[in-house]
């Protein structure tokens, strides 16, 4: 029962009091994820996909409805679901390994020696190929380096669901090809349940145990989920000659620019 | 409390983003006298090129030495002119002599209002580092307390708003009523104006730090000792010292002042001491020093400034 309802997100509904007026955000939007699964939400921009990732991290809370994880309802932000942010928010004062370190303090410094701590950190630095750049500041290195930093921060705080806000979307075409299949397979060693936003119709397809498509905003809700049966591990470049990766990707393709043609489209 | 400390705040942005633009022109001068030459080299002919390098080195130093000099120059014969009209002011060699006397022997004692001009600036540094360090330790944490805590900000914006504009030279009294001296009256009166920048800019340096690190500490679930080592303090410094700098600048505007009014020893008593001799000469001369102090303070807070600012990341 708790595998196959992991996250559970049930009648949720997201209304924002701006100073501009009410927006109604998120309507209905009913979403399990089962543990070990890897979920990407997709939609046009402004659909609502970072509003909901923000919900289940507990930045911030609904209007209406509940969030599960493993059981107990989210009330707040906890290390437990752990973000990647966009734009990675390291601390730039920090060096690489002060900014893993302060995850790891934080969450194991009341039951682990500093030694397992350091342990601990440089493993995470280890587990994206950094180890060189422990001693590093955020504005030394590269932009791609940045990201996997801000991966290894979540990662090093074994949280039980990784939530990514389009942790690659800054990043050019081969970096990025490079970082899904590292995450690809940090997933595959860690088993982590993950819940991705992603505005790229291949990664989703390449990286997703299931891809849950968002009709465009305001009060945006669930349209369609493709269940994406490709069996791990997963190789992008014999996928690109298969027929099922053709279908998903289709698929995809076909909601985003059919049933849900972009609204500046529409207008057009 | 926000729209309080919006004017101030926008002066302190201003201020950084002074700071910050001074900071990008000087590496950028310094980047094109490393870069721009050597770029050049391969679509010109050599000897253009060294000749445009040279004209470029002229052009650089007739900027950096010989303009101000010339201002200089400009200044001290606009003073030959007035002296000429005017035979009570002293003429720029007669005060340039004085001053040879007068720095030849800078630290004598002939009695308690009678002591060299490095004593008198001595004596003024010491009351501006008292009580400039008094309002820094008061300031800077309440500043903390007014940027994280809303009520708190709510609770004293209205006071701070009303206090800050006046002269600190209105609070002498009060300083004099309390300690029934004139020494701490003046540590008094620096105290006081040097709180309300470092306050300020604190609390505004607090109030912004970006949400997207509020949002690390908020998943990382850091403490509140934790938040404020890692993330405010280090995000605020710049704020900070800006408002450090602002204080140091207005502590040492308001003690000449201060101590035209309490006498003993210090630069602004010797002012006003000499002016009683009518000696004009001196008068310029601690002018000049006044100016040269505040000068150096200033510089020296800038590059704390600059030795504390880290580099920020471009997302």
């Amino acid at each position: 029962m708790e595998q196959e309802k992991f996250i559970a997100i049930e009648g949720v509904e997201m209304v924002f009091h701006t100073k501009k007026g009410v927006f109604h955000a998120l309507r209905e939007i009913d979403l399990t994820v089962r543990k070990g699964e890897f979920i990407t939400l997709i939609g046009h921009s402004g659909c609502g996909k970072s509003t909901l990732l923000n919900l289940i991290a507990g930045l911030t809370r609904p209007t209406e409805g509940v969030l599960l994880c493993a059981n107990r309802e989210i009330a707040g932000p906890s290390p437990e679901r752990a973000v990647v942010f966009q734009n990675h928010s390291l601390l730039p004062w920090l060096t690489c390994y002060e900014n893993i370190h302060l995850g790891v303090e934080r969450v194991f410094g009341k039951t682990e020696t500093p030694v397992q701590l350091r342990a601990r950190t440089m493993g995470a630095l280890a587990l994206v190929g950094l180890t060189a750049a422990e001693t590093k500041r955020p504005h030394e290195i590269s932009g791609g380096m940045k990201q996997r930093v801000g991966i290894a921060r979540a990662l090093a705080m074994e949280p039980k669901v990784l939530l990514m806000d389009e942790p690659f979307g800054a990043l050019d075409a081969l970096t990025r090809a490079h970082l899904q299949d590292e995450l690809l397979k940090i997933v595959a060693a860690t088993g982590s349940t993950v819940v991705m936003v992603t505005h790229d119709v291949d990664e989703a397809v390449l990286l997703s145990d299931r891809i849950v498509m968002l009709t465009n905003g305001p009060a945006a809700t669930i349209g369609e989920i493709v269940d994406v049966k490709l069996e791990h591990p997963r190789d992008r470049v014999a996928l690109a000659q298969d027929a099922r990766y053709a279908e998903y990707r289709s698929a995809v393709l076909e909601f985003l620019y059919r049933k849900q043609a972009h609204p500046a489209k529409e207008a057009a | 409390m926000n729209a309080m400390l919006q004017p101030e705040s926008s002066s302190a942005v201003d201020t950084l983003a002074t700071a910050a633009i001074a900071a990008a022109t000087a590496t950028a001068a310094a980047a094109t006298a490393a870069t721009a030459a050597p770029q050049r080299r391969p679509r010109q002919p050599v000897v253009a090129n060294a000749t445009a390098r040279v004209r470029q080195q002229v052009s650089a130093l007739a900027l950096k030495i010989i303009a101000p000099l010339l201002g200089a120059a400009l200044l001290v014969l606009v003073w030959q002119i007035i002296t000429i009209k005017n035979s009570s002011f002293p003429t720029p060699l007669t005060t340039l002599h004085e001053a040879v006397t007068l720095f030849s022997d800078p630290f004598y004692r002939n009695s308690p209002n009678d002591q060299g001009i490095g004593w008198n600036i001595l004596a003024s540094l010491q009351r501006v580092a008292l009580g400039f360090g008094l309002a820094a330790l008061v300031g800077i944490p309440l500043g903390f307390l007014i940027g994280r805590v809303p009520f708190v900000s709510s609770m004293v914006g209205p006071m701070i708003s009303l206090l800050k504009p006046v002269s600190p030279l209105a609070w002498l009294p009060i300083g004099l009523l309390v300690f029934k001296s004139a020494n701490p009256a003046a540590i008094w009166s620096i105290f006081i104006c040097s709180i309300w920048p470092m306050i300020i800019n604190t609390a505004v340096g607090v109030q912004r730090v970006p949400q997207d690190y509020m949002n690390v500490a908020r998943v990382l679930n850091l403490s509140e000792w934790k938040v404020l080592t890692k993330i405010l303090l280090p995000s605020a410094l710049p704020y900070i010292l800006t408002g450090v700098r602002l204080s140091i600048g207005t502590a040492w505007l308001v003690i000449v002042a201060a101590e035209m009014l309490t006498g003993g020893v210090g630069i602004g008593f010797w002012v006003w001491d000499e002016w009683n001799n009518l000696n004009v000469p001196h008068i310029i001369i601690a002018i000049v020093a006044i100016g040269v102090v505040g000068l150096l303070l200033e510089q020296a807070l800038v590059a704390l400034a600059r030795a504390f600012s880290y580099e920020q990341v471009a997302s």
